[in-house]
């Protein structure tokens, strides 16, 4: 495991959404695939993820059933609504245009004169 | 239906509350099993993967919490939570519960009594439309030596017809008058009003017709009776055929032509009368005609609403050229003059001011027991919070977060808040209602008109809010700062050690107290000395016996004698001592003044007058029955009539004002504002006329032969039994004349009306001075019960090492009652400032007074010792034996 970065404010929930749109997951699913697509650079605490995850579905962002994991436990399964695709996209704009713009502005250097 | 939806909405999610539960929780169990089943996989054994799983996962039931916080909506289920939970708690410490309601209570109750009576008296305009721009004129202004509601009928007419601000000016008076309807005469009060007065107000009659404007034709030429709805109920049991019937005023017919509607009482708040009759009788009503007499002045209220247009400083300024005006033309009678607005409902600036002042005054003091009671509470709560540190802090170690448990704290105290403040409203409206039906004067149809209406009731609960919010805002900061780690460790709360916070608030709470009962002192002593003061007569073993002979219809030459007759007949009776005849009594309702002036002064105009004395017209024995004592010279006699030359007895205080000292009134002339020379045949002592408060004023004493009254007051001097003498004197009046209404009462009850401003504000602020003393009390004995038992194994250690109990107490309760100590001299130096407010009401109201300021002295350590009484007992019998062994 690498440095990790502590998550901003109000990250969480894209990046759950951002987890879930590669296919429908459990809550624990969505713990290691956040882990696996950050690289484990992000830590997400396992008791921070259940109270988003019932406020995006009470957004009506995120829908869920209740099936078979691989091991076949039974387990919980989110997936994307159209609004959450919908939010997702925004959200992963709003996103990239400030990283873009923070990016921009940590990279200049002095001017030399 | 939205709201309907939500309810479902809520109702829905309550009953489904225990299955979205079970569905976190099982999805919560599958999380930590997908968990270890990866750590299985890793290696370990299935017991400690699961271990390892849950210790990762952290604090289940917090998790819970967070998910059903993040559920929204479930702030009333948080809420419902809570309540039960505060409940619970207070329940399981009845006494503590109790004792906060309790307080709470009495401090809102007073709060809504007062308000209720504030906002029935001030508050709310009269119950007539647009009562907002009704407006009563005043001769001159408040704080001015000349002002009074009183103006002459003449001024009147040029008051309507001359202004410019006003759509319309009615003029009223009250009367009594004896009303024959078929059986027996009785007597009735009721108003004389202007032709226009009911047009003007916008009131329409319930049946019948009212008088108008256009039924005026001079003096006595609308003999109609409009009688109001309660008199109607009450005496003609709703008939309605009384419309048109005749009935006899004073002897003459009289055509009952409407009905008032059930809620008009007139334009006064505190007076509810029988009758409206058309001011131009009154001749026929009060016996004597005025309507072209402009140095008289009688008519009670001038009221109006004022153009919309109009403000009050506009039509005060019209007003002044409408006075310019009368100055002009009848430099006599006017003279200099003004005139000023003033609010209808009370009998202009001569009530209403000291009204607004006193219940304005009384709010201040209820606001202040309200924050004395919350100061209480918040220190209650706060040792609580103390006490309970132990398991607040558990709380917080099993993951309960600071807002939740602040939440839980303002819950409790918010259920308390809002018990004590139902209970207090609801003997505040039983109270009011009381109040409401109450007639201080058997004599006199008055009574305080208070309906608690919506905003008594919003008040109230306002009041709960912020007493609530301020008495649970004490105890958070404790709570705030509570750190688990240590409270768990060390047994007991580390902070509330330094309680700084608390001590002030006790400071401010007993200074409270020392405010309300230095001014309870104040008024009992004001009072005490009012029952004693020299009233300039004998108020004792004396009955008056009052008729109106014009009821009975006497005129002219038939008054005196009909008055010396019956001084005769009462003279005879058994056990009288003497008997006086007089038009009125000091003290009596309103007592009428003229202008006099010196011998010497040629223009006789207002501004020349040598004095204003109050005016009395006696007969013979007058001064012996009133048992006034005559200073030097005679008192009046038979044969001071109109034959005769006009003389007077005059007061003291006249003879200083008008001759400039007694001996030179015996014997002088003084002349009155008719030009007729007055001799000065005897000196009276000085007394007391209008109020009990007032400053030695000036009055004389006219012949009632020489200045006739139809209203006829005899004062009885006798030792025997009041309630015999009254019915021989009952029997003796009807064998002279069987239709004459008469009143009779002790000279003492009769002085209920004059005392009874300084009687209601004696009982106000005792009932407050108690609740304050009672309040701290309570405030100081918490504290110094809370100090024992916090320190009592000190105590008792100090005990074990020899410690005398004059060391002990002073460990123990020094620090109370140092602060009772600054408190009460704080309270104190408010308390003599506030009474400066008291000497509108309360006769001779001055902090000055040594026994006063003892009294507030004695009663504040009295409170000290009752508080701390117990307390002391307890640091006392700090066994150190038992206290070390429980350790």
């Amino acid at each position: 495991m690498g440095a990790q970065a502590q998550l901003l404010p109000g990250t969480l929930d894209l990046l759950i959404l951002k987890a879930v749109s590669l296919g429908p997951l459990h809550g624990y699913g969505i713990l290691l695939r956040i882990g696996q697509i950050s690289g484990s650079a992000l830590l997400i605490e396992q008791g921070a993820l259940y109270p988003a995850l019932f406020r995006l579905v009470r957004q009506g962002l995120l829908k869920a059933r209740w099936g078979k994991s691989d091991n076949n436990r039974k387990a919980k399964f989110y997936e994307l609504t159209a609004a959450g695709r919908k939010r997702l996209r925004e959200e992963a704009d709003g996103w990239n245009r400030l990283a873009a713009a923070i990016a921009s502005a940590l990279a200049a250097q002095p001017e030399e004169s | 239906m939205r709201i309907l939806a939500h309810v479902r909405s809520l109702a829905a999610r309550f009953l489904h509350r225990s299955a979205i539960e079970s569905e976190i929780e099982e999805e919560l169990r599958s999380h930590i099993q997908l968990r270890a089943d990866d750590l299985e996989r890793s290696g370990l054994t299935r017991a400690t993967a699961e271990r390892r799983a849950r210790i990762e996962f952290g604090a289940r039931e917090r998790l819970k919490e967070e998910v059903r916080e993040s559920l929204g909506g479930n702030f009333v289920e948080t809420l419902a939570q809570d309540i039960r939970y505060g409940v619970r708690v207070l329940r399981k410490s009845l006494g503590f519960t109790i004792a906060a309601i309790g307080t709470l209570a009495l401090a809102i109750g007073a709060n809504s009594v007062v308000f209720g009576v504030l906002n029935a008296l001030i508050l709310r305009p009269l119950d007539v439309p647009r009562a907002q721009n009704l407006y009563e004129v005043q001769y001159g202004a408040y704080g001015k030596a000349d002002v009074s509601m009183y103006h002459s009928y003449p001024d009147y007419l040029d008051l309507r017809d001359r202004n410019r601000s006003f759509e319309s000016l009615i003029a009223y008076s009250i009367s009594e008058v004896g009303l024959d309807t078929g059986d027996s005469p009785s007597s009735v009060w009721g108003y004389e009003a202007s032709g226009n007065y009911f047009d003007a107000l916008g009131i329409q009659p319930y049946l019948g017709r009212f008088f108008h404007a256009s039924d005026e034709h001079g003096p006595n030429s609308a003999p109609y009776l409009v009688l109001t709805y309660a008199y109607w109920q009450n005496h003609f049991g709703s008939d309605r055929s009384v419309i048109g019937r005749i009935v006899r005023v004073n002897k003459h017919p009289y055509t009952i032509i409407g009905i008032a509607p059930p809620a008009f009482h007139g334009t006064l708040l505190m007076f509810t009368p029988d009758f409206f009759a058309p001011i131009v009788d009154e001749e026929q009503i009060d016996g004597e005609n005025d309507l072209n007499i402009r140095s008289t002045r009688w008519v009670f209220g001038v009221v109006g609403h004022l153009k919309p247009s109009v403000t009050p400083a506009q039509a005060t300024s019209d007003l002044d050229s409408v006075a310019s005006y009368l100055e002009k033309n009848y430099p006599k009678e006017d003279g200099r003059i003004s005139f000023s607005l003033a609010r209808p409902t009370l009998a202009g600036d001569f009530l209403g001011r000291p009204i607004q002042a006193f219940l304005t005054g009384l709010m201040l003091l209820a606001a202040l027991i309200l924050l004395a009671a919350c100061a209480n509470l918040g220190s209650l709560f706060a040792a609580r919070a103390a006490d309970r540190s132990r398991e607040l802090a558990l709380r917080l170690a099993l993951g309960a977060g600071r807002g939740r448990i602040l939440r839980t704290l303002f819950t409790e105290a918010m259920l308390i808040a809002i018990a004590g403040g139902a209970i207090g409203l609801w003997v505040s409206v039983e109270l009011l209602s009381q109040l409401n039906g109450w007639q201080p004067f058997s004599r006199f149809p008055m009574g305080v008109p208070i309906m608690p209406d919506a905003k008594v009731y919003i008040v109230a609960l306002l009041l709960v809010l912020v007493s609530g919010t301020i008495f649970s805002l004490v105890p958070m900061r404790q709570v705030l700062r509570t750190d688990p780690y240590q409270v768990v460790k060390a047994g007991r709360s580390v902070v509330g050690q330094r309680t700084t916070f608390r001590d002030a608030l006790l400071v401010v709470q007993i200074a409270i107290c020392g405010v309300l009962v230095t001014s309870s002192f104040v008024a009992v002593r004001g009072l005490v000395r009012s029952l004693h003061s020299n009233f300039g007569f004998e108020p004792i073993h004396a009955l008056i016996v009052s008729t109106d002979l014009n009821m009975a219809g006497y005129k002219d030459a038939q008054v005196p004698a009909m008055q010396k007759h019956m001084v005769e007949t009462l003279a005879a009776l058994h056990g009288v001592d003497s008997v006086g005849v007089t038009g009125g009594v000091p003290l009596d309702m309103g007592a009428t003044s003229t202008r006099v002036y010196s011998d010497r002064t040629a223009d006789l105009r207002p501004a020349n007058a040598a004095a204003n004395p109050y005016m009395y017209q006696v007969g013979p024995e007058y001064f012996r029955a009133a048992g006034t004592s005559l200073l030097s010279g005679r008192t009046l006699s038979w044969h001071d009539d109109q034959n005769a030359r006009p003389v007077a007895v005059v007061n003291r205080e006249f003879a200083r004002q008008v001759f400039g000292s007694e001996a030179k009134a015996a014997g002088g002339f003084f002349k009155r504002a008719s030009g007729v020379r007055v001799q000065v045949v005897g000196i009276v002592e000085d007394g007391k006329f209008l109020s009990l408060t007032e400053n030695p004023k000036p009055a004389m004493f006219l012949s009632i032969l020489q200045a006739p009254s139809v209203k006829t007051l005899l004062v009885v001097r006798s030792n025997g039994d009041p309630q015999q003498l009254a019915s021989a004197i009952r029997r003796a009046v009807r064998d002279l004349d069987p239709g004459l209404p008469l009143y009779i009462d002790t000279w003492i009850k009769l002085l209920d009306t004059p005392l009874f401003p300084s009687r209601v504000a004696t009982v106000a602020l005792g009932i407050l001075g108690t609740m304050g003393a009672m309040l701290s009390i309570t405030g100081i004995f918490g504290m110094a019960a809370y100090a024992v038992s916090k320190r009592i194994r000190e105590l008792g250690i100090r005990i074990a090492i020899g410690a005398q109990a004059r060391q002990v107490l002073q460990a123990a309760l020094g620090r109370p009652l140092r602060l009772l100590v600054f408190g009460s001299a704080a309270g104190l130096v408010l308390g003599l400032l506030a009474t400066r407010v008291l000497a509108y009401i309360v006769y001779h109201a001055t902090p000055r007074d040594p026994l006063v300021l003892t009294g507030v002295v004695i009663a504040m350590a009295l409170l000290g010792l009752v508080a701390t009484w117990i307390p002391a007992q307890r640091a006392l019998a700090a066994d150190p034996l038992t206290l070390l062994r429980e350790e």
